[in-house]
């Protein structure tokens, strides 16, 4: 029976680890599928949405969850701009033009938040009915990875639906599949590139809200885990929701378990786990089936 | 003509008084990147100690010439270190916040003849590496070595889980808890690397692991920042109070400027450090008072600040005791055995070591008027860095 | 018998082919000016010598990514084994002799190079992006956990430097030895790098980058190239790295981490890729900047340098070397006649 808990525990917290990242990776997903847009700044984009999220409950007392939803539109509504000046004009540029670009964007986001709000750590107040331990039946867990695991599952089943059930998703992965053939066919490129940009990095800073109380928020989230996020991607492949989904929760699980049973290896098994991953299935595990 | 003789005479005077007036300090510190919250509280504490005793350093004027080290690579640090050296020709070089940057400087400094005052770094045997550091801040095995005795002695533990975050200090703290714990006569069943210091700060797989191991207390290391936090969340996200499991450890765990975000979760939280800002003692009434002035009431100062702040305190004693001219063996010579009331408690240089002889804390976070604040618990008096006391690796040299 | 004007070896599209490994006038003006500055700033060698290795620490990465076009975030892997290389041998009292220490850094990185590269090239796109970060990252992982050897977090520090050929020191102070040695290190591995880039080898790299497929198509051994231009980049950000341990007298973690991989990769997109003195110009814009601006604002000094990252990529093309081409393209478009 201890081992049963035990194994709970574990999965419990590697999988709401792996909820965070997968709801900051899949709008980074879905824009490196759909555009080919090396968006280096994407993790920017979650520190922006984490920061408008947290400020705004701790300056003006908004509730959490009005709070998501506003860090949501917010960021948003500022990619939208940035896409249609700035990253518009570089769709047709060479990878290594969208990367300077791109971390040029981080360097200046991360000066101007030392800046305007300092480069100290931002702290996030979860309301007391997410504080503390739930009865789950079978075991006592951390109230808010369980609330993490169900907000998880709803919005990859929101996506899901999304993307296998709507108009726009079927346009999005056909652009995924075959651009040209999709503009061939009338579908209208730009205009689905400003919504899928837009909705993705709301996306990231939903996952910048949430994910505060384990990431942490300061100037220096946007580079500081990036790496991670492109991991997740690289293994879930380009443009897969369901992909970064099944990624994000197996290096979630997997770091948790290492880091619980050998703490001395370091990070030394996840970055070899994720070599071995990609030589195996270069174009990540779930490449092949779209969505 | 004597007239004019006499004006030109005493207008070469005037120069000469106002170059003898002028010291310059070049400050190296982290003001971008990972570490810029921490330059900010020891930069902080430096502009303050200068400007509550502006009257005291009359006439001297004292430059800061600051310079950005950027991370703790080294190569940034030496560049910056040999341009103050030898462009700008600064008298004194005081900072460091990264200790991997004080250990690569260390030649520079040797080869530059200047007195360098070490405002935070604290793997312990830096000072071993230039005979002109000398350390106003602490060595990790101040609080460590001082905490693994009194878990013993006044915590009544018996068994004991250290966690760290995987880099030098981190293992300087493991080392210097373990050794003190045993010898008192308690066992450590288990170390946890917590990952490196940049690592993503979810401690839950080690806290979970900690908790099957049910020690008596759970020692934990985790630099500044938002791992203090996350430490706390954790800790009673798990419920591990309930589960008997007692959180302690240096100072780090409780900074003074995170201390209030951590909530009621970290009541009972005991910790050993030479600095927390609710010591009562009439300087750092004074000390807390004037930082409240000066940066907000939300703000507050902590051990780094205070490390900046004695930095300069020690600055100045140097620059009034030379008549401004300063001269480096003159200097160590002056600091040696320097006996100061910081808002610490009194501290002096050991005149053998160049490192920092204060008094060791213990103490409890409780909720008093609404806000956590640090309850005295116990106080150990005049603590020697005890890695050089007993030669321990590199302290032997 | 065909009419010279149909000869296509005289048509002068491939007489400018032909004659593009010769040097131009204004090469020798790159390496004056870094003479000049030797002379002119000798406060600032310590900046100097970093800037020289970092240009040569680009240059490697300009082989494999601007003429191979292997897109890679893990060059730093290299840099960092030919510094540890260099510093373990100082410190453990192995080897210190700084040329012949060199040479062994080279093997080492050329060695390490080799191996990631038979395995890691199959891949490309971000695939390979990440498995060449990854890769990085493991070593870096591996060296703080050997930290008995390595050193760890706070590195090797005092390596014990003897003088250059036995004359001249390195003094810490006062850089001069240090800047000289690099500069004359750059110099001779630019030669080679030169060479090999206008060699029948560098024209087929050229070729891959621009068409994999026909390469395969016309029989080019793609693989094997890639590999061996990857091998060699590797030995020479291995004696970049070799150079930064000897001159710092230092070696620790960030000569493998992401931080100096990506301010490489940024350092050559922003001086121009695929060109060679793109090196030179992005090292020296981007260090001058990041230099003066921490400076003059060191709590700010990272919105000017984005700000330029974001500028230039938004207006220019190929980087700063590529507004300079479009500009002289211009020039010379007004001249000639109508």
């Amino acid at each position: 029976m201890i081992f049963g808990v035990d194994v709970a525990s574990m999965i419990l917290g590697g999988v709401a680890a792996g909820m965070v990242l997968f709801i900051v990776s899949v709008g980074l997903s879905v824009t490196m599928g759909l555009m080919g847009f090396v968006n280096l700044a994407h993790g920017a984009f979650a520190m922006l949405g984490g920061y408008v999220i947290v400020l705004s409950m701790n300056y003006w007392g908004v509730p959490f969850l009005p709070a998501l939803a506003f860090g949501f539109v917010v960021t948003a509504a500022v990619s939208v701009v940035f896409e249609r000046t700035l990253y518009a004009r570089l769709y047709r540029a060479a990878e290594l033009e969208q990367v300077l670009f791109t971390i040029g964007l981080v360097f200046m986001t991360i000066a101007s938040v030392t800046l305007l709000i300092g480069p100290e750590n931002q702290q996030l107040r979860l309301p007391a009915m997410l504080q503390g331990q739930v009865n789950l039946g079978f075991t006592q867990y951390r109230t808010y990875s369980v609330f993490l695991i169900a907000t998880g599952i709803i919005i990859v089943l929101g996506l899901w639906l999304g993307f296998e059930r709507t108009r726009i998703g079927a346009q999005i992965r056909a652009t995924v599949d075959n651009r040209r053939m999709a503009e061939s066919l009338g579908i209208n490129v730009n205009r689905l590139f400003t919504l899928t940009f837009a909705f993705g990095s709301g996306m990231a800073a939903l996952g910048g809200g949430l994910g505060a109380e384990f990431l942490g928020l300061d100037p220096q989230y946007a580079l500081k885990y990036l790496v991670y996020f492109l991991i997740v991607v690289a293994v879930g492949g380009l443009g897969r929701v369901t992909g970064v989904f099944y990624a994000a929760l197996l290096i979630g699980v997997l770091d948790f378990v290492l880091k619980k049973y050998i703490p001395k290896g370091g990070t030394l098994f996840i970055y070899g786990l994720t070599i071995l991953l990609l030589l195996w299935r270069p174009q990540g595990l779930f490449a092949g089936k779209s969505t | 003509m004597k007239r004019i003789i006499g004006a030109t005479a005493s207008f070469l005077l005037a120069i000469g008084w106002a170059q003898a007036q002028e010291v310059k300090v070049g400050v190296v510190l982290p003001y971008t990147g990972v570490g810029a919250e921490l330059a900010q509280q020891q930069d902080r504490g430096m502009e303050l100690y200068l400007k509550m005793h502006a009257d005291m350093i009359k006439p001297y004027k004292i430059t800061l010439i600051k310079r950005d080290y950027k991370n703790p690579g080294g190569a940034d640090a030496k560049i910056a270190v040999q341009e103050l050296l030898t462009q700008d020709k600064v008298d004194i070089l005081a900072g460091w916040n990264y200790s991997p940057n004080a250990i690569a400087t260390a030649p520079l400094v040797t080869a530059g003849k200047k007195l360098a005052v070490i405002s935070n770094a604290g793997t312990a045997h830096i000072t071993n590496l230039s005979p002109y550091y000398v350390r106003v801040s602490f060595s990790m095995w101040h609080a460590g070595y001082a905490l693994g005795d009194a878990a013993v002695k006044q915590l009544k533990a018996k068994t004991a889980v250290v966690g760290y975050t995987d880099f030098p200090p981190g293992k300087d703290m493991l080392a210097s808890f373990k050794r003190a714990f045993e010898a008192a006569g308690g066992i450590v069943i288990d170390e946890i690397p917590m990952g490196s210091a940049g690592a993503v700060p979810d401690f839950t797989p080690f806290f979970q692991r900690v908790k099957d191991k049910k020690p008596d207390v759970f020692f934990v290391f985790v630099p500044g920042g938002d791992h203090t936090t996350a430490v706390i969340k954790t800790y009673n996200a798990l419920s591990m109070r309930e589960a008997g499991i007692k959180l302690i450890g240096p100072g780090d765990i409780t900074q003074d400027n995170k201390l209030q975000a951590m909530g009621p979760g970290a009541i009972g939280l005991i910790t050993m450090h030479h600095y927390n800002a609710d010591l009562d003692n009439p300087e750092n009434k004074r000390f807390v008072a004037a930082w409240k002035k000066e940066y907000g009431p939300d703000s507050t100062p902590d051990f780094m600040a205070v490390g900046g702040y004695d930095a300069m305190a020690a600055i100045v004693h140097v620059v009034k005791a030379l008549n401004g001219k300063i001269d480096v063996d003159k200097a160590l010579e002056v600091l040696k055995g320097w006996k100061y009331d910081s808002p610490r408690g009194p501290i002096m240089i050991d005149p053998q070591t160049r490192d920092i002889v204060m008094n060791e804390y213990l103490s409890e976070v409780v909720m008093k008027d609404g806000k956590l604040a640090q309850k005295p618990l116990g106080r150990i008096e005049a603590v020697k860095d005890p890695c050089k006391s007993l030669k321990i690796g590199p302290c032997a040299n | 018998m065909i009419a010279p004007a149909l000869n296509p070896a005289l048509h002068p599209a491939a007489l400018a082919f032909a004659g593009r490994h010769q040097p131009r006038v204004w090469e020798p003006i790159v390496w004056i000016l870094a003479l000049v500055f030797y002379f002119a700033f000798p406060n600032h060698l310590g900046f100097g010598t970093e800037l020289l290795i970092t240009i040569l620490f680009a240059l490697s990465l300009d082989l494999v990514l601007g003429y191979a076009g292997i897109v890679t975030l893990g060059h730093a892997a290299f840099f960092g084994v030919g510094a540890y290389t260099v510093g373990m041998l100082a410190y453990h009292g192995f080897w210190n002799e700084p040329i012949s220490s060199l040479m062994l850094a080279a093997i080492v990185a050329a060695l390490v190079g080799l191996g990631s590269g038979l395995v890691l090239l199959r891949t490309q796109g971000l695939t390979l992006l990440m498995l060449s970060l990854c890769t990085m990252a493991l070593l870096e992982e591996a060296a703080n956990l050997g930290h008995e050897y390595t050193g760890g977090f706070d590195g090797l520090a005092s390596l014990p430097i003897p003088k250059l050929l036995g004359l001249f020191e390195f003094n810490p102070l006062y850089p001069r030895t240090q800047y000289v040695y690099v500069l004359t290190v750059l110099f001779i591995s630019f030669l080679f790098i030169r060479t090999v880039v206008y060699s029948p080898f560098g024209q087929s790299l050229t070729g891959i980058r621009e068409n994999t497929l026909r390469m395969h198509a016309v029989g080019s051994p793609v693989r094997a190239r890639l590999v061996t231009c990857y091998t060699i980049s590797a030995a020479i950000a291995g004696i970049a790295g070799g150079l930064w341990a000897q001159a710092n007298a230092y070696v620790n973690l960030t000569t493998l981490g992401l931080d100096r991989a990506a301010m490489v990769l940024i350092v050559l997109i922003l001086g121009g890729c695929g060109r060679m003195y793109g090196a030179f110009v992005g090292a020296v814009a981007y260090m001058v900047l990041a230099h003066f601006l921490a400076k003059l604002y060191p709590t700010a000094w990272q919105l000017g340098l984005g700000f330029l990252l974001v500028v230039i990529a938004l207006f220019a093309r190929n980087g700063i070397l590529g507004i300079g081409e479009a500009l002289l393209r211009r020039f010379r478009a007004k001249r000639m006649p109508r």
